[in-house]
């Protein structure tokens, strides 16, 4: 059934395929997982992905949710949130988490790096405002802690704070003591996580075959 | 004694060389001196003793021999009897020699750098084999291979597997266990098999030479190394992946090299091999490695749950862990399971839950002692090697031992190139052309093989001499020529290398956030991959097994949190360790202070406008400051109820009296420096000092507080530092204005216990003069958040 639906869909597949980089295979799994997931609507809403079971013991849960609904993210130059997605603004956000191919040049490679740096980036600025600020990492390491027991706002302020500071010592150096520094901007970001080599652990191994077993269990729990 | 005369002269390198020669001279005067190490030296060793050439200062201590005469001798004021602490004292003198030629060699700049270490100490061994052959001596056996496999092979591997880092070693497992298992099983049969070939060739004297023997010598010398890849890979400083894509192959290959060897060698005498041997190596294959792995996890988890109850006896400690990993070792060897898989498991599953519950001092206890071991056995097994080899009866043919050398070389490359062509399939992250090289070119072979075949019988096997000396000379090759170009060609290869950087509490978040994300994802996706198993791997880990083998409360902190204490702690042991005044290198000169990154406040009102602003951002920096100065991390946060932690109050004591110290001298500095400068806004790190420093009890309040939260009461009798005073009050009263749901709580303590109250209005001037604007206070300040 899988592969008769992907023949029908041939034109739109590769309309998408060219925009996200995916292979058709990739593609009619995905889309299968959309149905699943929208419970065979055509937009995906908040609510339904809520629903997944597996993601309700991940302590950033809502950010990540939140990332498929952001605009910024569908590469159209966008801003602000949506209620519902498509399935091509799905595979969009998707495919930020594509590894890259194996004969990149290093420029290639950069703009790999950047597209998911700015991903990351996305997640954190959550009032779109360029920057990160102290309030908001202070919220992401919240976040990242909150499921961790009986741990007081102060670790997490403490940590995030550190982290801020480090921030501003590599990227600014010298401040004087009146000076403040605004926020985390993209370029910053981009300096502090340049050692992770992030293109080569941003990635999910997007399978070429199908999962229908996994699927049917999954849309089983689901509903 | 000659020798100790000698180590008085003034020291430079030549000393140590001289010394080393001397020492080596004092070997070759203990004449008849087999060195048996582990056994008991036998009898008419020790009457060959007795006559040799020692200076027999008084009457010779004869006592052992049976026919006295009654002749009353005068009472022996003086006697030498070496044969009492012969096996002892030649250990140690080994060692010794050792451990000062691994000295010298760092003293000489150059050589260092240009030939790998390894190289070096086989040609020490050499050296030392060659005099004593000199000396007319039989060089002792010292590559014995009960020796090395049971006292000089388990501290390297126990340090290689204790520090392995885990991560990338669990990333890259697969790839790893291709090359280990598939690799070295095609390099066997490759070499062995067309090394048969050869051997049938006519016109080379070897046609003797059959077939299951020829295939028993491939798995020997296929098997990828672990001391020599440690021995040269530490040096070159390659990247992370591909260390530990060749490290994790030299480890996990042992389990293969068991089986082979000793299914070759159990069939050579039968001479062949049918289909069920084949299969029930497969099947001795999996029971090795898994079995030596349980046997190592086992070992393991009892180290880590031993070291949940030895809060009381910390000075034991690091000895559970390294007897608990040898006795893994041992238990694994007995049932001819992979030793070296057993130790790799014991010390990688205890290491995290050890970690959280030994003292800071066992830690480095155990990091010093595992590193000494591993250097000393290092050194020792180099130097044997070449002893060995100038000991050793050798039957050199030409034709056999290039054949040899060749062989290893193509077969290496073309395992490796076919397997990463398999493998580049199924990895996200491919291996380039120079990775594949590097994988390939790594590949040493050592001590191992060379014991291995030691360990081969004369009897069954009549062409053991020339499989030696093709052993010897295939290592040879590998560490001199390979090991020695590695490191330029790496250079000319351009291939990345490790990064020296530290971790950053930036980058420790974004992984974990990382992990996360992807796990996300994956779940959104539908499909269990990689992630997904991972992190259900940690919740069962956290939920379950922390709770039995982490002492008290502390097996709830997450993982980033630990990682935030560590990185404190270590900067402030560094604070303190660097001394008064010494700058701490640092890679960024940081002026940015935490003012810098609070948000602005509004203008106070009026009557404060006179005193300098005290914001939240200074108070919590004064906070940080004094945590991570104090290194009192673990205790200070309400939510870490350590009951089993006892602080040593001499400890705590010596250090607190070493931050003193430093504290007065960079006051003193600081004073002398900016008294006469006006600053803006007067800075924290120099009130804390100057608060501090006025009173040297202030430390000792601490344990005061209730709530954990350290709280500097300050006795106001001394009349420096009348700012200290303004400080202290000023924090009080804007912690007691703040509603202090936000911030750290510093809780102003002090406000109403000592009367320091009268400092409302004192002047401004002053403080200010006190201030610190300048960039080398907030250099050292902020050492605690750099990368």
């Amino acid at each position: 059934m899988g592969a008769l639906q992907s023949l029908s869909d041939e034109p739109e597949y590769r309309e998408l395929a060219e925009k996200t980089g995916f292979s058709f295979e990739q593609i009619g799994i995905l889309h299968k997982r959309f149905k699943q997931l929208s419970h065979n609507e055509d937009m995906l809403r908040r609510a339904d992905l809520d629903t997944i079971p597996d993601l309700a013991c991940n302590p950033i849960r809502t950010q990540i949710i939140e990332a498929f609904f952001d605009k910024r993210n569908f590469h159209q130059n966008g801003d602000g949130t949506v209620e519902e997605i498509s399935f091509e603004e799905f595979l969009v956000v998707m495919s930020h988490f594509r590894p890259p191919a194996l004969n990149m040049t290093e420029d290639q490679r950069e703009k790999v790096r950047r597209e998911k740096l700015r991903f990351l980036f996305n997640m954190h600025d959550t009032d779109n405002d360029g920057t990160i600020t102290l309030e908001e990492y202070r919220h992401v390491v919240e976040e990242l802690l909150s499921r961790s027991g009986a741990l007081g706002k102060e670790t997490a302020k403490g940590i995030a704070d550190a982290a801020m500071l480090e921030v501003a010592s590599i990227s600014i150096g010298h401040m004087e003591p009146d000076e403040f520094y605004e926020g985390i901007t993209f370029e910053h970001f981009l300096k502090i996580l340049k050692d992770i080599e992030i293109e080569t652990k941003m990635n999910i191994r997007f399978l070429n075959m199908d999962t229908t077993t996994l699927c049917n269990r999954d849309s089983s729990s689901i509903r | 004694m000659s020798v100790r005369v000698v180590l008085h002269s003034p020291s430079g390198s030549r000393s140590f060389l001289e010394r080393g020669l001397l020492l080596l001279v004092m070997l070759i005067f203990l004449e008849g001196t087999v060195l048996t190490l582990g056994a008991a030296s036998s009898p008419d060793i020790s009457a060959q003793d007795n006559t040799g050439g020692h200076d027999h200062r008084g009457i010779a201590g004869s006592h052992d021999h049976t026919n006295y005469t009654y002749t009353k001798k005068a009472f022996p004021v003086l006697s030498l009897d070496y044969h009492h602490i012969q096996v002892p004292f030649e250990i140690s003198l080994w060692v010794l020699l050792a451990s000062l030629m691994k000295l010298g060699f760092h003293l000489i700049p150059r050589l260092s750098s240009i030939v790998p270490e390894s190289c070096l100490l086989i040609v020490v061994g050499l050296l030392v084999g060659g005099l004593i052959k000199l000396a007319g001596e039989e060089v002792p056996p010292v590559l014995d291979s009960n020796l090395f496999f049971l006292c000089l092979l388990p501290p390297i591997i126990l340090d290689a597997g204790y520090f392995l880092p885990i991560r990338p070693f669990m990333e890259n497992i697969g790839t790893i266990l291709m090359f280990a298992v598939v690799g070295t099983l095609w390099n066997a049969f490759f070499v062995g098999g067309l090394l048969y070939a050869v051997c049938q060739i006519e016109g080379t004297y070897l046609s003797q030479v059959e077939l299951l023997p020829c295939l028993l010598f491939g798995s020997i010398i296929s098997a990828v190394d672990p001391v020599a890849v440690l021995a040269v890979f530490e040096e070159i400083h390659i990247n992370e992946l591909l260390h530990i894509l060749v490290f994790g192959e030299s480890l996990l290959n042992d389990a293969v090299t068991v089986v082979l060897y000793h299914l070759f060698e159990e069939y050579s005498g039968a001479g062949e091999v049918t289909p069920m041997d084949v299969v029930l190596g497969v099947i001795c294959f999996l029971i090795v490695s898994l079995g030596g792995i349980a046997v190592g996890a086992i070992y393991g988890i009892l180290a880590a749950f031993t070291s949940r109850f030895t809060s009381h006896t910390r000075v034991i400690e690091p000895l559970f862990m390294f007897v608990y990993s040898y006795m893994a070792y041992l238990s694994a060897e007995m049932f001819h399971l992979s030793g070296i898989m057993a130790l790799i498991a014991c010390g990688a599953v205890m290491r995290p839950y050890v970690e959280a519950n030994i003292s800071h001092k066992s830690h480095t206890t155990v990091k010093y002692f595992l590193k000494m071991w591993s250097s000393v056995s290092e050194t020792l097994i180099f130097i044997f090697l070449g002893v060995a080899t100038v000991a050793g009866p050798h039957a050199w043919n030409w034709t056999f031992v290039s054949v040899t050398v060749i062989l290893c070389l193509v077969s290496r490359v073309i395992g490796v190139v076919g397997l990463t062509f398999i493998i580049n399939k199924f990895r996200i992250v491919k291996l380039t052309t120079k990775d594949q090289f590097i994988v390939a070119y790594g590949g040493l072979r050592g001590a191992i093989a060379f014991s291995l075949g030691y360990l081969l019988d004369k009897d069954l096997f009549p062409m053991r001499t020339m499989f030696l000396t093709a052993i010897i000379t295939e290592i040879f090759f590998t560490v001199f020529v390979q090991g020695m170009t590695i490191k330029p060609l790496v250079d000319l290869l351009a291939v990345k290398k490790k990064q020296e950087a530290k971790r950053s509490i930036n980058e420790e978040i974004h992984t974990q956030f990382l992990d996360h994300l992807l796990t996300g994802i994956e779940d959104i996706c539908g499909h269990y991959g990689h992630h997904h198993w991972k992190d259900k791997l940690n919740r069962f880990n956290k939920k379950y097994i922390k709770k039995c083998l982490i002492a008290g409360e502390r097996y709830k902190e997450p993982q980033l949190i630990a990682f935030y204490h560590k990185m404190e702690f270590k900067q402030a042991i560094e604070l303190v360790e660097s001394g008064g005044g010494v700058k701490l290198p640092s890679a960024v000169p940081s002026q940015v202070s935490m003012q810098n990154i609070q948000p602005k406040k509004l203008p106070p009102p009026v009557a404060e406008r006179a005193l300098p602003q005290f914001t939240k951002g200074r108070e919590e920096e004064i906070r940080k400051i004094l945590r991570s100065n104090l290194q009192k991390t673990r205790q200070r946060l309400r939510s870490y109820n350590r009951h089993t932690l006892v602080a040593d109050p001499f400890e705590d004591g010596w250090n607190d009296f070493l931050l003193k110290k430093q504290r007065l001298i960079e006051l003193e500095k600081k004073m002398s420096n900016y008294l006469t400068v006006p600053g803006a806004i007067p800075d924290s790190p120099t009130m804390c000092r100057a608060r501090l420093a006025s009173d040297p009890n202030a430390f000792y309040n601490i344990k005061a507080s209730s709530d954990g939260v350290p709280t500097i009461q300050v006795d106001l009798a001394s009349p420096q530092s009348p700012d200290s005073v303004n400080m202290l009050n000023e924090e009080g009263r804007e912690g007691a204005d703040r509603d202090e749901d936000q911030g750290l709580m510093m809780k102003p303590a002090g406000k109403g216990e000592k009367g320091e109250e009268e400092g409302g209005n004192k002047n401004p001037g002053l403080m200010r003069c006190l201030s610190d604007p300048g960039p080398s206070n907030e250099d050292e300040e902020d050492e605690p958040f750099l990368p």
